[in-house]
This record gives C-alpha cells, sequence and structure tokens, in this order.
C-alpha cells in the first residue's frame, strides 16, 4: 500500500515574483514580469525580451553565506535556494544543526544547464591557461546537481539528494519523482522542484531556433500569448519553484498546514516517433501520458475542474487542447477551465512546471483561477474544441478540487500530475 | 608577530564557518582541523594571498601551510626572494 503524500511547503522565484506572498498577488491580478533586456538588444537577438525574476544582493545574502556569494554566477543555484528554502520554511521546517543528519528528507531539485556565466569564466580563463587560478567554485556552481547539493547542504539533507534533468518537462518529473519515493515509504520530506539559469548564454539557442517571440520588443508585456489567435512564439524565462512533499502522516504528527495532496501522476515519452521528434511532441504519447496520470490518481477524467497546461505559445497551443481534450473526452462547456502561467512569466524552461504547479496549487488553496493574460483573441483552432467560457482572461473565484499540471520537453518527453486540495 | 599576521588574518577570515570566530585566530592554528576551513577553500585561499602579497606558490607549498605560522613562512619566504 503506497503513502499517501502531501504538499505542506511552496516556494517560488519567478519573473512576476520573488517569494510566495509577491507571486501570488501577481498571478491573481495578472501582473507579467516579461520586460525588455538591453543586453539582448546588443547582442543582436531577435527576442530581446525575457522573463527574469528581480533579485537584490539584500535578498541574497538572506539565503547564501558570504562565502558562498563569492564568485557565485550561476543564476540558477540563486533562484532555486531562494525558491527551495522559501518551501522549507513555509512547510515549518528547519535548517538543520551543523551535526544532524535528516536521514528522512531529500531533494529531488531539476534543472537544464546551470552555472553558464561560471562556465564561462572558467572557459575563458582555462583557455588563457590559468587553470591554476580557477578557484575551488567551478565544479559545485556548473554541475548540474550543483542546486540539490547547495540545498541538501542547507537542511542536511540524508535521503536522496539528486538532479533530473529532461529539459521543459523537469519541474513536474522532479514532483512525480519525489511523490514515488515517500508513496514508497523511502523518505518522509522531498524538497522537489526545478530552476533555470538566466541570461543570454540560455536563451541563445532558442533565439538561433527561431521559436522565440519577436514581435513585442518594445511592448514586452503583451509578449508571451499561449492560446491567442495571433501566438508568434514564446518568451524565455528564468526562476525556480519549490514544494516539500511529505508522508501525511509525518504532516500530520507535526500539525503541519497542507496545501494539496498529490494523488499521483505519470511520466512517459513519444519515442520522437510518428508526430513526435527531438523537439516536438507526439501527440498519442501525450495523451496516454495524461490518461496514465488520471488512472495512477484514481479519479474520472470528469473530477478535473481545471488544467494548467504547458501552453508556450510557439503555434502548439491548438494541439495541446486538442490533446487534453481527447484523453479526458471532454469538449465544449464540459472541457475543465485552462490556463497557462506562462502570459506572465514566459518559459521559465526547465523550472517551469514547478513554478506553475506551485500557482497551481495557490489557485486550489486560495479558490479561484487566475486569468490568461494576452488571449484576448483564442485561437480559432482551440474555440473549435473548447468553449472560451473555459479559458478565463480574467481571475475568477471558483471552489476548486482537482488540478491536473503537464509538461512537455524537446526529447519528445512528458509529465502529468493530478493534485486534490486537502479536505 | 610577524608583520604580515594581520594581512593573512583578514584573507583568512571569509573562509571561516559561521560559527568559528575570527578571535579564534591564533598563530598556530591548523586551518583545517581547528579553524575548520574547508579543505577544498585551501586553494582559494592561496589564490587571495598570491594576488595580495603579489607571489606565486607552488603547489608542493601549498601542503606546507596547514598553520597559520606555517603560512606566513611561505608567504615570508615568497616575498624575500622576489
Amino acid at each position: 500500500m503506497n503513502k499517501r503524500v502531501v504538499i505542506t511547503g511552496l516556494g517560488v522565484c519567478a519573473p512576476n515574483g520573488v517569494g510566495l506572498s509577491q507571486f501570488t498577488e501577481s498571478i491573481k491580478n495578472g501582473v507579467v514580469g516579461v520586460t525588455f533586456h538591453q543586453q539582448l538588444a546588443d547582442l543582436g537577438f531577435g527576442c530581446q525580451i525575457a522573463g527574469q525574476p528581480e533579485i537584490t544582493e539584500e535578498l541574497l545574502s538572506q539565503y547564501f553565506t558570504p562565502l558562498q556569494l563569492r564568485d557565485l554566477q550561476a543564476t540558477g543555484i540563486y533562484y532555486g535556494m531562494i525558491a527551495g528554502i522559501d518551501a522549507w520554511q513555509d512547510a515549518g521546517l528547519e535548517a538543520g544543526d551543523k551535526d544532524t543528519v535528516d536521514y528522512d528528507s531529500g531533494i529531488i531539485f531539476g534543472t537544464s544547464t546551470l552555472g553558464v556565466d561560471k562556465l564561462k569564466t572558467a572557459i575563458e580563463m582555462t583557455d588563457q591557461g590559468k587553470v591554476r587560478r580557477l578557484g575551488s567554485s567551478v565544479v559545485i556552481q556548473t554541475m548540474s546537481s550543483g542546486i540539490s547539493a547547495y540545498l541538501g547542504g542547507y537542511i542536511g539533507a540524508g535521503n536522496q539528494v539528486t538532479t533530473n534533468s529532461s529539459a521543459c518537462t523537469t519541474g513536474t518529473e522532479s514532483i512525480l519523482m519525489g511523490y514515488e519515493r515517500i508513496a514508497a515509504g523511502k523518505a518522509e520530506r522531498m524538497i522537489v522542484g526545478g530552476c533555470n539559469d538566466s541570461g543570454p548564454y540560455i536563451w541563445a539557442g532558442f533565439d538561433a531556433m527561431r521559436v522565440l517571440d519577436k514581435k513585442h520588443n518594445d511592448d514586452p508585456v503583451k509578449g508571451s500569448r499561449p492560446m491567442a489567435a495571433d501566438a508568434g512564439g514564446f518568451v524565455p524565462g528564468s526562476g525556480a519553484g519549490a514544494l516539500v512533499l511529505e508522508s501525511l502522516e509525518s504532516a500530520q504528527s507535526r500539525s503541519a498546514y497542507i496545501y494539496a495532496e498529490v494523488l499521483g501522476g505519470a511520466v512517459n515519452s513519444g519515442g520522437q516517433r510518428g508526430s513526435g521528434s527531438m523537439t516536438a511532441p507526439n501527440s498519442e504519447a501525450v495523451q496516454k501520458c495524461i490518461q496514465a496520470a488520471v488512472r495512477a490518481s484514481g479519479i474520472k477524467p470528469e473530477h478535473i475542474d481545471t488544467i494548467n497546461g504547458h501552453l508556450t505559445a510557439t503555434g502548439m497551443c491548438p494541439t495541446e487542447v486538442k490533446n487534453w481534450s481527447l484523453a479526458l473526452g471532454r469538449s465544449g462547456d464540459d472541457f475543465p477551465y485552462i490556463n497557462s502561467l506562462k502570459s506572465m512569466t514566459g518559459h521559465c524552461l526547465a523550472a517551469a512546471g514547478s513554478i506553475e504547479t506551485v500557482a497551481g496549487i495557490l489557485e486550489l488553496d486560495n479558490g479561484w483561477i487566475f486569468g490568461n493574460v494576452n488571449c484576448g483573441e483564442i485561437h480559432p483552432e482551440i474555440l473549435e474544441i473548447v468553449s472560451a467560457s473555459r479559458i478565463p482572461r480574467k481571475t475568477m473565484d471558483l471552489s476548486l478540487k482537482i488540478l491536473a499540471k503537464a509538461s512537455f520537453g524537446f526529447g519528445d518527453v512528458n509529465c502529468c500530475m493530478i493534485f486534490k486540495k486537502y479536505d | 608577530m610577524n608583520s604580515h599576521y594581520e594581512e593573512l588574518k583578514n584573507i583568512i577570515k571569509i573562509y571561516l564557518p559561521e560559527d568559528v570566530s575570527v578571535d579564534e585566530i591564533t598563530p598556530n592554528s591548523h586551518l583545517i582541523n581547528e579553524l575548520n576551513i574547508n579543505s577544498a577553500n585551501l586553494v582559494d585561499v592561496v589564490l587571495d594571498v598570491e594576488d595580495h602579497f603579489d607571489i606565486t606558490i607552488e603547489d608542493d607549498e601549498i601542503e606546507k601551510m596547514d598553520t597559520v605560522a606555517s603560512a606566513l613562512e611561505v608567504i615570508d619566504s615568497k616575498i624575500n626572494t622576489k
């Protein structure tokens, strides 16, 4: 018998809000965190707008020791530590003392590429023959697992401490992995989530692929347009989201506040076959993943109240909505409410699934669903499947019970999770 | 005490763990065993020392710098042979 798993802590470092309270206000009020970046313009990017959390030196000093901050050039570690530590504290948990190892707590915190700015410095110094002058922090800032290592040291984690990486599925996949570990009785508490570096070296590859929005450099707030008729590419983002997952018994034993229960989830790949490729999802696999998540959660498709989609605004939004509709057997007025946080944050890549799940859990907890900004005119192919009333453009009060969240990533990988308000 | 003692103390202090105070640094302090400096950070201490005193310390000399006093000996000999 699997253990029940609940969410007892949330943390977020998003382009439109750092910290739970600011983020909650932002998503409720449709505040967009996408801004113009002069550096991207100077470097000749087609897309010169991006979502990047606003971080001050003062804020960093609350999460890192002066020694840790010395030569720290990994923005993903900034964001991941802020979100992870916030989630841990939000759960009412403390950093362990320096002699205590907590063998029941672990970390699965994902990322794509970590510490690119540090890597650039290291590459330049290496090429200049200055290897011996690099210092000791290149490896810990550029290894993918750097973020889980930093977080593990903070809490004194003695359970599994690792990093998952599955492109834009990463943040959601980490939640499934942590859930499975606790459900199997192998851990009591896991910090899960994902982070993604910011900056030109992260975003350049996407700009080169011509998949980013180029039409809103002078109007960044309107740049990210999931599900809109005129969506023409995604806006790159960055940041981190974190959740503390905990066995129900552990949460109850310490009278922790419970945001929601993780009912289950599924992960799969389309094998880059059929409609799938390195960069596009196989729709059949997407539908199977959603259906598997529903089955694993012990619910029926009609129980889903709202969907927090992947919905990046590249032109694939109608395909995604169709996949949800076919997988759940629901359409028109019967379709669940659906929204995309990316309209307010851009696409935060490896952090996307975790930031968006935090947003979804806040919806369950607060009893409203946030509106899709920049979706004035819904894509006509979406309206052939779903009634416009199911795509809120403004935040609306709504008593929700069950949320479905999915993310899809390069490599044709999918993950879908089902969450239930705890009562 | 050696004229470079205070300068070295200033370099070392940022590498002290949070529960070790700068006042605990004495000439005989062992950098790793007593001051609890992370062994990985010794190379950073050496780089800071190199920058501050404008000297170059070879890898085999780093091994000799296990206490504050022995580090000062290495620094002094390097400065004197500049």
